[in-house]
């Protein structure tokens, strides 16, 4: 088991961001879809994984208005893979909370609605299950 | 008396290198500080056409684990088409080697230009890593040039 | 047996930190052979040079092994002080502990072996050198010049005026490259056309430069100061002597429909055209694959109405052969494809290049210096420009290096922009502003301070076309706040790479191209002119982006290099070439066969065999010809053939010590 101080290190193994090879240009923050919801944005993400600072981004609310649409991976001129930061962020938040998934597959019908976009349905998936 | 176990295994590594590509590309790797494994040992030749196979067979009859030639890109050469005379010869010599029990890993044909400091180290540290797993060469090897 | 002395350099701290130079001076003593080792803190200064050559009377010396930097560096250094002092310099060899050993290997137990393994192997090498000679060659006083933008114009009118013969081949139509696409220049916003039109015309009228516009170069044969070119001249299908120039042709020509090159596709032009109304030489060209006389057989109104009867529809494309001693690559560089950057609707009319907003402020651009939207010919009331499109990018789409130039004149075409139109709102997203040249920041600042121009730090995400305006979002990093804005016009910064043709052209010449495709200059910082390939020299982006003084200034320097070339009456030649044992050669021709140069010919040598007379045919090696690169000396079956200085003995020897 890695102590605390090894956070970040486990966070780059889960995620394989390459936060190292940001340049700060901030065309992750440009291209997020819900970055009005975000108290930390995308680009900071990163600048946040270099300063190991990982306790802050799993109390985030970025891990959970991130909609997983990749848009910042897609678009990264350094492929920097900001989305895959927030999604690992968000797992080791799940696992220290123990084996209660919030949303299994089979609740899904209930909560579907023909508005909800198929995004949405994927995103939580990827979300709330380990 | 301690008991060490097993020696570590230091391989011995022969790289041939042309004048104005991989040697270059070498150069560049020291420049750029990109470090490579320490066993790696270069001998310049203007052309990789100048390497003969006897200088490869002559390597591993010395204790060479592993023997690499770096030439430059295939139409790039200095002299015109002299990495295609390699290309060919060392084909021919790599298949025979490997008939001869001579692991394919322990040869290798790379291809690194003046400008290539990172691929050049990226390729001597994979080589390198390889000859490591492969171990000594004892088939060719010819204990007695260990005299000393 | 050679008495030897080892020099082991410290190199100041940048050898001595990672090796125990005091060991590999002691182990070298133990080498068979060496008489003297010794050790400097410079081997390469004044000093170190007067230590050697101390030694080598002292000691009388009969080779030497310096264990220092990269051969590639000080080789010529150190051979020249043996020369100084006697010695032969091909006596010398260097052991090479700083690239390739002591900045590369931390631990020091294993990098101080290695030193001492490579200065062996020097040691073991010097033993079997022969004192070798320099031959000559002849040097032709002419030089090539390929590409005629503003640096191959500025290197030809520099050798020209020195006295020199200059050819430049260029691929379009004219001259003027690049730099005649531009309106304005920065960073003091003179006029391009006005500096760049005068150098066209004297380089078109000067006595000492041949212009081959509409031409390639087809093959490259020969080295330094003997290149032999073939240049192919592409049909133009006008006679250039007979032209003058009138422009009747292309007035009346009925086929408008080609995208106007010049123009950067926005405007078209006619089949038989001149790129631009000042092209340098005023002979218009057929466009084969859009003229109707060549689709159709029908047509010809050109060839009526020309007066002096220059048309000529038979025309074919004609080969030049000449010879060159020095050959300068001035190719340029070309906007990157932004087929792969979609975020940004590169589809759209009104997102542009740089290069196509310069033709559109430009007053004798397709929209006749007037600012509009292209697709609906309204007057935009803001504009936005976008920096670092596949610059800074190491996603396969995008380039990895800075394209330099972007950010300087996107501060010019905002500026521009707004001086005749300050109601338009100019904003400018960036990722750094990049301003290091001679009063660059300040004219950077001046955008921003005196004229209003809105700089947000950071990059565009995404771009989408409504119609009749554009909406992009960015987020702008100082204020930690996402914006979506609504523009009229988008401009891009888009990276800059070097011409396709860089490629085939430096393969012809057998110089190098880096991995982004520039050509590679011989050292970065004391050879930044020359390519490694002896002859061969480098002007402007074909090397790596590059601004216009910058681009002019290496020019010069090309020049002068070319120059100093040009004014030698001979050049010593590499004296490590083949040569044939004539008691092993059997006269085989395997060698002749896989010689690139043609150096291998073959003699007939009357001998006396245990008394019987008879002709014996022996190869014999061209010495001016040979380069050196030993493919003759692996093909020889009977072993005769060997490469002086790097011999099989030599190298045998290299490997036996490396291998202890």
């Amino acid at each position: 088991m890695l102590g605390r101080t090894d956070l970040p290190n486990r966070l780059r193994v889960i995620s394989g961001a390459k936060d190292k090879d940001c340049m700060k240009c901030g065309k992750c923050s440009a291209s997020c879809p819900s970055y009005e919801k975000m108290d930390i944005r995308p680009h900071q993400f990163v600048s946040y994984l270099q300063r190991g600072d990982v306790d802050a981004m799993m109390n985030s609310t970025t891990v959970w208005a991130c909609l997983c649409c990749y848009a910042c991976i897609e678009r990264c001129p350094r492929d920097v893979k900001p989305a895959q930061i927030i999604e690992a962020a968000r797992l080791m938040l799940i696992r220290r909370q123990g084996d209660t998934p919030y949303v299994s597959a089979d609740d899904i019908p209930e909560l579907l609605d023909p508005d909800t976009p198929q995004q949405l349905l994927v995103s939580a998936l990827r979300k709330y299950t380990k | 008396m301690q008991i060490t176990g097993e020696q570590t295994f230091t391989p011995l590594i022969t790289a041939f290198c042309c004048n104005w590509c991989s040697y270059a590309g070498a150069d560049l790797a020291g420049t750029s500080r990109l470090a490579y494994p320490a066993e790696v040992r270069i001998i310049k030749v203007p052309c990789s056409c100048r390497i003969n196979p006897l200088f490869v067979l002559r390597a591993f009859q010395k204790g060479a684990d592993g023997v690499i030639i770096c030439g430059c890109h295939p139409g790039d050469c200095h002299y015109i088409m002299g990495n295609y005379y390699a290309r060919r010869r060392m084909t021919l010599l790599f298949s025979l080697l490997d008939f001869m029990g001579i692991e394919r890993g322990r040869t290798h044909l790379e291809w690194v230009s003046a400008a290539e400091g990172a691929k050049f180290a990226a390729t001597m540290s994979g080589f390198a890593e390889n000859i490591h797993k492969l171990g000594k060469n004892r088939r060719l090897e010819d204990l007695r040039c260990k005299s000393s | 047996m050679k008495r030897v002395g080892v020099f082991v350099c410290h190199c100041g701290t940048n050898i001595a930190a990672a090796v125990d130079v005091g060991e590999v001076v002691d182990k070298a003593r133990l080498e068979r052979g060496v008489v003297f080792s010794a050790e400097y803190p410079y081997m390469c200064s004044e000093a170190g040079q007067t230590m050697i050559a101390n030694a080598v009377k002292e000691h009388n010396l009969t080779g030497v092994v310096v264990s220092a930097c990269s051969p590639r560096m000080h080789e010529v250094t150190f051979r020249k002080a043996a020369a100084k002092i006697g010695l032969n310099p091909y006596m010398l060899e260097m052991a090479n502990i700083r690239e390739q050993c002591s900045w590369i290997h931390k631990d020091k137990d294993d990098a101080t072996k290695k030193a001492v393994s490579l200065t062996s192997a020097a040691v073991a090498k010097v033993h079997l050198n022969t004192p070798l000679f320099a031959g000559e060659s002849p040097v032709t006083k002419r030089a090539l010049v390929i590409g005629g933008g503003i640096a191959g114009i500025s290197v030809a009118l520099d050798v020209a005026d020195a006295g020199y013969d200059v050819d430049i081949v260029e691929s379009t139509p004219g001259i003027g490259g690049r730099m005649a696409q531009l309106d304005k220049t920065f960073p003091t916003l003179d006029c391009s056309a006005c500096i760049l039109t005068p150098k066209m015309v004297d380089a078109a009228t000067h006595d000492n430069i041949t212009l081959h516009t509409y031409s390639e170069v087809e093959s490259v044969e020969g080295f330094v100061g003997d290149f032999t070119v073939t240049i192919r001249k592409k049909a133009r299908s006008v006679d250039m002597k007979k032209c003058t120039g009138c422009g009747a042709c292309y007035d009346k020509c009925p086929a408008k429909k080609a995208p106007s090159e010049f123009e950067e596709g926005l405007s078209n032009r006619k089949a038989i055209y001149i790129p631009f109304a000042q092209a340098v030489p005023n002979v218009p060209v057929i466009d084969r694959e859009q003229c109707i006389k060549f689709k159709t057989g029908k047509c010809g109104l050109c060839e009526t109405v020309c007066a002096p009867g220059a048309i000529d529809f038979e025309q074919q494309d004609e080969l030049v052969t000449q010879k060159y001693g020095a050959v300068i690559v001035a190719t340029g560089f070309r906007p990157i494809e932004l087929g792969k950057f979609g975020e940004y609707a590169p589809e759209s009319k009104d997102v542009l290049t740089s290069l196509e907003f310069e033709r559109i402020t430009n007053a004798a651009g397709p929209t006749k210096g007037a600012l509009v939207r292209l697709s609906d010919g309204r007057k935009p009331k803001s504009i936005t420009f976008i920096q670092c499109v596949g610059s800074r990018d190491t996603t396969p789409r995008g380039k990895a290096y800075c394209s330099k130039i972007c950010c300087m004149y996107t501060a010019k075409h905002a500026m521009l922009v707004k001086d005749k139109y300050p109601d338009i709102d100019v904003n400018v997203y960036y990722i750094d502003v990049r301003s290091p040249g001679k009063n660059f920041d300040e004219f950077y600042r001046r955008a921003a301070e005196e004229y209003g121009v809105n700089y947000i730090k950071g990059q565009v995400g995404k771009v989408v076309d409504m119609g009749d305006h554009l909406v992009l979002q960015a987020a702008d990093m100082l204020d930690n706040r996402q914006i979506t804005a609504r523009t009229d016009m988008i401009v891009l910064a888009t990276a800059i790479e070097p011409l396709k043709s860089t490629k085939p052209i430096a393969s012809m010449l057998t110089a190098s191209i880096d991995t982004n495709g520039f050509m590679t200059e011989a050292h970065p910082k004391l050879k930044p002119v020359e390519s490694p390939t002896a002859g061969v020299f480098l002007a402007g982006a074909c090397h790596g982006p590059k601004d216009i003084p910058e681009t002019v200034a290496q020019a010069g320097a090309a020049a002068a290099k070319v120059l100093g070339l040009l004014s030698k009456s001979k050049l010593t030649t590499n004296p490590c070439v083949a040569a044939a044992d004539e008691l092993a050669c059997n006269g085989c021709s395997a060698c002749e066969s896989v010689c690139p140069y043609g150096a291998i010919g073959y003699e007939d040598r009357q001998i006396n065999d245990h008394g019987v007379r008879g002709n014996q045919r022996l190869a014999a090696v061209n010495t001016a010809l040979c380069q050196g690169c030993g493919a003759c000396a692996v093909t020889c079956p009977s072993g005769a053939m060997d490469l002086l200085g790097f011999s099989n003995r030599q190298i045998l020897a290299e490997v036996d010590a490396l291998c202890r």
